[in-house]
């Protein structure tokens, strides 16, 4: 028996992770939640059961020791963690797969530690003055006798305080062109500890309260080439191998979250007795779960689709923008819509929904606000027409 | 050794219980089903005397519908090596009583001569608690229950048994059938490299003819009703308020 497109490995993936989540993460969203940190032998503890479980980079290839999971399968895991804290979830690791680009002796130092769970990373692209213009990067690296030079500053870098090493996006350069001056990119990896390199304390979210988002300094921070992850001046190329597919990370996690509030509201409207009976009975409560159930199924099938136009090798640029807008703005609207059946106990912290309400928030905004991916869906058709 | 482990495909112990209109049962129709979480505990069981090398091979059975296909495959992803599926109803909403599972249990043992039967103590859909006994009564076999630690040695097992009034350590002399309790251990998450292997593991898929059981019921179901509903809580401020409202209830 199996629901549409999945197979029996796809429904047992999704159940041992769910059944993680609900035992290894739920218990300590509270005191997350409550401090804004995560402890850190709870850290190590969930790290610990996930590489146990095999799970742990389960997003890389069998050739580096890893499960290999198909897109579809990594979204089916991403899927069901995104019911669960962020902030925990960020130790059921699952390192960014850009470092497939490392080589010669970067796979020892940089790759294997970080799918065997022993070095931490984080990526860094946004700075203050370029979010969704990454192009308009400020950070530059300068040519010194063999090295690079580095100054600038990235913010929003999420996880960097755990991280033992981040990969961070720097202008190394500028091309004139016909539509102007364009800026050269290439990768590099930063180890923590680098002399000029600085890791300090960020902004405080309303969303995913103890996943932190960092500010990355660079002051003459000195690289030598071997720090450098791909070729220099390839980091578009670099970042459009690899980080084209995490945005299906973005909306596979907004499908699970919504179910979980969705749960909450069902069981609610199927409790809660208003004017002598449940509220569910009331057209105007019981409509709005339809839509809701339907907008999550929806989402949840764009996703899916848009994984396995991965799997299969087909262009899927279009597929992915449109499931990340439409998951995460679905999840904006389900998370709202639960709170409104429960009446003024929603917004109360003894219910999860006003921080599923605050957490989805930032799903709209980061790996790719929804105008970015409006714009990549329209010219993806357009520019087909000459337009 | 060989370890025989019988996994009953019911439904989720999360799932909230409906019973059908009708009430002749619970309504079985899209919901959630699992293995048996007792029987997951069996497993979990067999699979650490495999890893300690008491055991060589550890085979897992069900007897039910054609779905509880997945109940096995869920029992090969958290390490059994071989499954095989006996086909015995349709319906979703049968359920083959005890004594019937009992007679296939004992036609597999005389097929695959294990030196181990580990079952949970019941499962979790009716509360029977009786196919462990009835296979031992019909293999002629030792039996040790409601096991809360097992300790297998050379042809003596020692199993620590949750009784009534505290705990009971026997010992009992191999083959024997062993029916595990909750606080046996906590059974594993079934591992991501199991579960890719899981599909590729042997599963034989016979029926209850093929082991010339009669499977048809013996006992029907008269009624079956929602327990009473419990009355909501109310939440107290100190001690004393406690004290006094239980009073008030004449519960001291
Ligand atoms: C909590 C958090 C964690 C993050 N983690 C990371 C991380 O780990 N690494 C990392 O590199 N980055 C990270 N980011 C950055 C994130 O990717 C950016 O916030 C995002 O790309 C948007 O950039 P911005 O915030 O600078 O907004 P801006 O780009 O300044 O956008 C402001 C508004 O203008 C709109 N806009 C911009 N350009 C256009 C256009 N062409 N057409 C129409 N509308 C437009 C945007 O949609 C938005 O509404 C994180 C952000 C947050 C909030
Ligand atoms: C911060 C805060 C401060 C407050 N302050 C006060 C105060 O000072 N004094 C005071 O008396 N109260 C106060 N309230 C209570 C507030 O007025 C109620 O929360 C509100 O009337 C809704 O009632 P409820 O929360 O019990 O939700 P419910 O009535 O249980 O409603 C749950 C859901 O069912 C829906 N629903 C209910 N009946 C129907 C129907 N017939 N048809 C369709 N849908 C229906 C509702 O619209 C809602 O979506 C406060 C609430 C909050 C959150």
């Amino acid at each position: 028996m199996t629901t549409y497109g999945l197979t029996e490995e796809h429904q047992m993936i999704t159940e041992t992770v769910r059944s993680f989540v609900e035992k290894e993460i739920y218990p300590h969203e509270e005191l997350v939640e409550r401090t804004g940190e995560v402890p850190e032998e709870i850290a190590q503890e969930i790290k610990r059961k996930t590489i146990e479980l095999g799970f742990y980079a389960c997003n890389f290839p069998e050739s580096v020791g890893c499960a290999g999971l198909s897109h579809v399968e990594f979204a089916l895991v991403e899927r069901e963690l995104g019911r669960g804290s962020m902030a925990l979830n960020h130790f059921f690791g699952r390192p960014q797969n850009i470092l497939m680009a490392c080589e010669g002796e970067q796979i020892e130092r940089y790759l294997m530690p970080a799918v065997r769970g022993e070095k931490m990373d984080a990526l860094a692209m946004t700075e203050p003055g370029a979010g969704s213009d990454v192009r308009g990067m400020k950070c530059s690296a300068m040519r010194d006798g063999g090295d690079w030079v580095v100054n600038g500053t990235k913010h929003f870098i999420s996880g960097a305080e755990h991280a033992d090493f981040v990969i961070v996006f720097i202008a190394t350069g500028e091309d004139q062109t016909p539509k102007g001056p364009k800026k050269r990119i290439t990768a590099f990896l930063v180890d923590r500890g680098t002399p000029g390199f600085t890791i300090r304390d960020g902004y405080k979210s309303v969303s995913h309260r103890g996943y932190k988002n960092m500010i990355l300094e660079f002051d003459d921070c000195r690289l030598p080439d071997t720090q450098v992850l791909g070729e220099v001046d390839s980091g578009f190329e670099v970042m459009n191998t690899w980080l084209y597919a995490t945005r299906i990370t973005v909306a596979a996690m907004s499908v699970g979250r919504a179910r979980r509030a969705f749960d909450y509201a069902l069981d609610y409207a199927a409790q809660r007795e208003q004017f002598g009976q449940p509220i569910g009975k009331f057209q105007g409560v019981s409509f709005q779960l339809a839509d809701m159930v339907t907008e999550i199924d929806a989402a949840d099938l764009l996703t899916l689709a848009a994984a396995d136009r991965l799997d299969r090798d087909l262009p899927a640029n279009r597929e992915i923008a449109s499931a990340k807008l439409y998951a995460s703005e679905m999840l904006a609207r389900v998370t709202d819509a639960a709170i409104q059946l429960h009446g003024g106990m929603g917004l109360m912290d003894d219910y999860p929904l006003e921080r599923f309400w605050r957490d989805a928030r930032v799903e709209r905004i980061w790996d790719g606000t929804s105008e970015i991916q409006r714009h990549i869906i329209s010219r993806d058709m357009l520019r087909a027409l000459g337009a | 050794m060989k370890v025989l482990v019988p996994v009953k495909r019911v439904i989720d112990y999360n799932v909230k219980v409906r019973v059908k209109a009708d009430g002749s049962g619970v309504d079985l129709a899209n919901v959630k089903m699992s293995m048996n979480p007792f029987d997951e505990i069996a497993v979990e069981q067999a699979i650490r005397l495999k890893e300690t090398g008491q055991a060589e091979e550890v085979v897992a059975v069900s007897i039910g519908v054609k779905q509880a296909q997945e109940t096995l495959r869920t029992a090969l992803a958290m390490g059994a090596d071989r499954a095989i599926l006996v086909v015995a109803a349709d319906d979703v909403h049968t359920d083959i009583e005890p004594l019937s599972v009992a007679k296939i249990l004992a036609k597999i043992v005389e097929e695959e001569q294990p030196g181990l039967v580990l079952c949970g103590k019941q499962a979790i859909d009716n509360d029977m608690n009786a196919t462990g006994q009835m296979l031992s009564a019909l293999l002629g076999w030792s039996q040790a229950t409601f096991a809360s630690e097992v300790e297998v040695a050379g042809d003596k097992a020692k199993v620590t048994r949750e009784v009534d009034g505290g705990l009971q350590t026997i010992e009992v002399t191999m083959p024997t059938i062993i029916t595990v309790d909750l606080r046996l251990n906590e059974p594993r998450y079934a591992s991501l490299p199991n579960i890719m292997k899981a599909k590729k593991k042997p599963l034989d898929e016979k029926t209850a003819a093929d082991y010339g059981v009669d499977v048809s019921p013996r006992l029907s179901v008269v009624k079956t009703e929602e327990p009473a509903a419990r009355a909501a809580g109310i939440k107290v401020g100190s001690v004393d308020e406690l004290v006094a409202k239980l009073k008030e209830a004449g519960a001291v």
